[in-house]
């Protein structure tokens, strides 16, 4: 799950992660704090994260129980020099997001005309999927227009993308324009 | 964001205008209290009394779609009063610069102009040069084509009673605002603007924008500790997705997407069109060849144009609002929603849930079946029956299930470590892009046709495994020194011969020369030690360089000296800047004073003293093209209460308007009501991260349109009665919420009203409500497309 390098620091402070570069400028966390976190999450593992609402950029620690792959409790990283460990209402909440029952599981698929949904594999639901780019691509593919080459599809459109990460995001943006789509938009413009 | 949030606290003033970030940015406040204990002023201007208001000092109420003469107004004040912090101006901004004779603004339009397309041309918003093509100057500011006095002429308008008339806001107030602000402009003290999408949001939003930096620009505001022009981004990755292109216009690190003309036929007409001789941007060819090099590796090659020609080049502006009107007419066949909802989110939302049915497929990636994945089930008021699209949901991870990287509005680039494993089957984004990529290169396969190759040239190189390797795309996002095999250390780096790589040239330097066995991820960097001024070089990576204030230079005098102790962030030692608070915006061993090398190109031709390392003169902007005009001018929006008061066009002239169905324009006489939208604390944009967690739909339950007590008088409405607002688009449902904190405005003699209302409900999860998205329209910003949510007409009644 994390990084062997990770996770002995994470033993060694209590408290959050770092990586070596950082053990190695002798970062050493308040240990105050250290103590007071170990004994409030004595047996569950404790790894930091950067909120996924707003773009403050405030850190908060989750704190999980690996045998049972169950969020204990998230609370404000009192080391980040951001919040320092505070958080409004929607940080707050975050535990939520893993123990919702609202959560979608399974692929779902609904067929033309259809009134419900169907579950399905990954297997099943992503080759699907892939064969529509492909017809959907190969049916609008434009190479050349006006004299100009112009290499793309206007029949595909992406859309999203400010609430993933920035790897996320580029290999969706390399993708994307690797197919020849332009139609591609997110958040940032509405 | 220029600065970053924990700088806020050296401010000496906060200007908060277009944003509430007590309300939706919460703990930045922390900062804004913090300058206050230091004795700042703090000057909360919007048209609702807010939670942010709450805090300020000074409320300066105005109406919606009025920043420009709200601006204007301070710029008009700061000029006249001679408040400006006159060294910066003249040395660090353009004022100086001699414009164009045939330069000219008449009546709301500037030099240009052409109706039929909607359009200027732009040629004579330029400067005058010599011979040698230097520009020409005048230091003293006092030449009538100086930048600084067209601009004084410009703004000479903005006087504070017409300014007031037109927004509403009380003359005391704005002059208190004026007083308090433009103070800043004494040498040695900054004030900072806060602003979010109540500034963009708009038909005239890059203007508004530019206002704020004009201001800025004047004050001596820009590149200092507590200055800065500070967009308040709204998702924990908005700036990182923006970043990373996932926009019509750009390519990775803000290369303009080529377009299938002329100017970007090939390589070389990209290059010779898109790169300025003077300032960074000179490098751009360096960086777009080392994108195509990891975009298609090997298979790209001096000989073949590095295949720039594989890049897809659009036939027109393909922004949001034209994606649903091309989806609305048929052109769209399939998409994919990665995280969004659009159906909720999106402007005049009644068209773009009927343009969604037009799709032969639709892929939705989320952790929740969201209002856009059900677009068509009867309870989104569709019938199912005569819906023909096949739609996927994709189960995505939570934000802690996966691991990855967000930048936040600081540019911070802050990593995510992988907590547990994913709930049910759920898989993070980057695994379901990894494998449809994978899948259709297969399907591809010994396809030998143009977009055949194409695929099969797209390098994808992120390791053998199920998951992508977080660390390769890191990697490849930094970018290869291609004859070692190791990372570059930063873009100072970068050629355009084909011995680079790198997937994001404002992101190098975030994996910085690593072989092949080190590990170098600083965005994983947690010393949280104050390394001065609160900059925390060593707490994660900002691009660009790790620079913390962008712009900096600008925060030191002539000599390099800072313009006051408190306000320490970079100087020259004798020998060099490097030894300072924050990475140097420009060459650390220039000493102040080094002159120009003339004619030289990118930053060779800028001197020891110019901060505005982009520009190709190294200089602030305060006169700059955009689509509309070199100079921020009011225009009122799409659907106003008044006519224009300063000249005789009403709207943006450089906007584009659509027709056809559903594009329904409300005229004042039938909807006399100014409305605008807004976010909660508890709630996030289109709810469905926070309308179907349990606390956070207890917390805000209900959908509700807040209106004032004297409105409320009028239309006989009481509070929590269930109310009806109209606007041209549509009418919804409402819970009326009637309170102190919205007035009716006086405009121009008469009385206005304002009403607004959170636009996060929709039709799925725990809280439902009515979408406020459809009442607006489909109308955008003259230079972004950015739609006009926030300023918009309708009316109210009571539901029974």
């Amino acid at each position: 799950m994390f990084d062997l390098s990770r996770r002995q620091f994470l033993k060694l402070s209590g408290a959050t992660a770092a990586t070596v570069a950082v053990v190695e400028l002798g970062f050493n966390p308040n240990e105050a704090k250290a103590q007071a976190n170990e004994y409030k999450i004595a047996r569950a593992s404790t790894t930091p994260t950067i909120c996924p609402y707003c773009s403050v950029g405030c850190g908060i620690l989750v704190h999980v129980n690996e045998e049972k792959n169950d969020v204990l409790y998230t609370e404000g990283d009192p080391d980040h020099p951001i919040n320092k460990g505070s958080l409004c209402s929607k940080g707050t909440s975050i535990r939520q997001l893993y123990t919702s029952d609202r959560r979608v599981e399974k692929p779902l698929y609904r067929a033309p005309g259809s009134s419900e949904w169907v579950e399905k594999d990954w297997d099943w639901t992503l080759n699907k999927i892939a064969e529509k780019i492909k017809k959907t691509r190969d049916e609008s593919f434009v190479e050349r227009e006006n004299g100009i080459t112009v290499n793309r599809t206007e029949a595909i459109a992406s859309l999203g993308g400010a609430a993933l990460e920035n790897e996320e995001c580029y290999l969706i943006a390399k993708f994307m324009r690797g197919l020849g789509a332009t139609f591609i938009e997110h958040q940032a413009r509405i | 964001m220029t600065n970053h949030w924990n700088d806020i606290q050296h401010t000496d003033c906060a200007l908060i205008i277009g944003a509430n970030p007590a309300e939706n940015h919460p703990i930045s406040m922390k900062f804004v209290q913090k300058a206050k204990e230091r004795g700042a002023t703090v000057i909360s201007a919007d048209p609702r009394y807010t939670r942010t208001s709450t805090q300020a000092h000074i409320y300066a109420p105005f109406r919606s779609g009025t920043d420009i003469p709200l601006i204007g107004g301070l710029i008009h004040y700061a000029i006249e009063n001679d408040l400006i912090h006159k060294e910066y101006v003249v040395n660090y901004t353009n004022a100086s610069f001699l414009v164009n004779e045939d330069y000219q603004f008449n009546d709301g339009i500037f030099s240009g102009y052409d109706e039929n397309s909607r359009s200027y041309d732009q040629s004579t918003w330029t400067f005058q040069t010599d011979e040698d093509g230097n520009i020409l100057k005048d230091e003293t500011l006092q030449h009538p084509r100086s930048v600084y006095q067209l601009m004084k002429e410009h703004y000479s308008r903005y006087d504070v009673d017409t300014v007031c008339s037109v927004t509403g806001t009380p003359k005391e107030d704005f002059l208190k605002m004026a007083e308090a602000f433009c103070a800043t402009g004494q040498v040695g003290k900054s004030g900072t603007i806060m602003y979010a999408m109540g500034t963009t949001q708009h038909t005239v939003g890059s203007q508004n924008v530019r206002a704020y930096g004009l201001i800025q620009l004047l004050l001596g505001n820009i590149g200092v500790p507590g200055g800065g022009v500070n967009a308040m981004r709204g998702e924990c990755n908005v700036q990182g997705s923006t970043d990373m292109a996932l926009l019509f216009h750009i390519l990775p690190g803000y290369l303009p997407a080529p377009t299938g003309t002329e100017r970007h036929k090939d390589l070389a007409s990209y290059n010779k069109n898109e790169t300025p001789h003077g300032g960074w941007w000179n490098n751009r060819p360096k960086y777009l060849v080392s994108l195509l090099k990891a975009w298609y590796g090997d298979a790209a090659t001096k000989e073949n144009d590095f295949l720039y020609d594989y890049l897809p080049k659009n036939s027109r502006n393909s922004s949001h609002i034209s994606l649903f009107e091309a989806m609305y007419d048929g052109d769209i066949k399939g998409m994919l929603v990665w995280g969004q909802n659009p159906i909720v989110g999106g402007p005049n939302t009644t068209k773009e849930q009927k343009a969604m049915e037009n799709l032969d497929w639709l892929v939705a990636i989320d952790l929740w079946e969201t209002e856009t994945a059900a677009f068509w089930k009867q309870k989104a008021g569709s019938n199912p029956e005569s819906i023909n699209t096949e739609v996927f949901m994709l189960p995505a991870c939570g934000p802690y299930e996966k691991e990855g990287a967000v930048t936040n509005s600081s540019r911070w680039k802050q990593f995510r470590w992988k907590a547990l494993e994913p709930k049910g089957e759920a898989k993070a984004d980057a695994w379901i892009c990894h494998n449809l990529a994978k899948r259709v290169k297969k399907l591809y396969q010994g396809d030998n046709s143009t977009k055949g190759n194409i695929i099969n040239a797209l390098n994808w190189s992120f390791g053998d495994g199920d998951y992508p390797s977080n660390d390769l795309i890191n990697r490849e996002i930094n970018g290869y020194d291609l004859t070692t095999g190791k990372t570059v250390l930063n873009f100072t780096q970068l050629q355009d011969d084909g011995t680079t790589s790198c997937g994001n040239w404002i992101y190098s330097g975030v994996y910085p020369d690593a072989g092949p066995d080190e590990e170098k991820n600083r965005a994983k960097d947690r010393d949280n030690k104050d390394t001065g001024m609160e900059n925390y070089l060593n707490w994660s990576f900002a691009w660009p360089l790790n620079r913390r204030i962008l712009y900096n230079r600008a925060s030191a005098d002539l000599n390099g000296q800072p313009w006051s102790d408190d306000k320490k962030v970079i100087w020259w030692d004798g020998e060099t800047w490097a030894n300072s608070y924050d990475v140097p915006d420009f060459a650390a061993v220039k000493a102040p004073g080094t002159p120009a090398e003339p004619g030289a190109p990118a930053l060779a031709g800028h001197s020891g003293d110019d901060p505005f390392i982009m520009n190709a003169h190294g200089h602030g902007g305060l006169f700059a093209p955009m689509n509309d005009g070199p100079f921020p001018e009011h225009y009122e929006p799409y659907e106003s209460p008044v006519p224009n008061a300063f000249s005789s066009v009403d709207l943006n002239p450089a906007v584009v308007i659509w027709t056809g169905d559903y594009n329904e324009k409300g005229d004042r006489s039938q909807f006399p009501i100014v409305v605008t939208t807004y976010r909660l604390t508890e709630h996030w944009q289109s709810g469905s991260m926070t309308r179907n967690l349990e606390w956070l739909s207890e917390l805000q339950g209900h959908m509700f349109v807040e209106l004032s007590e004297e409105l409320a008088e009028e239309k006989g409405i009481k509070n929590k009665d269930k109310v009806v607002i109209s606007s041209a688009r549509g009418e919804i449902e409402a819970y009326a919420m009637v309170t102190k904190r919205f007035k009716p405005y006086t405009i121009r003699g008469e009385k206005v009203h304002h009403i607004g209302m959170p636009w996060h409900w929709g039709y799925m999860g725990i809280t439902t409500g009515a979408i406020a998205n459809t009442l607006t329209p489909h109308i955008g910003d003259a230079n972004t497309m950015i739609p006009e949510y926030k300023a918009f007409l309708g009316d109210v009644r009571r539901a029974d």
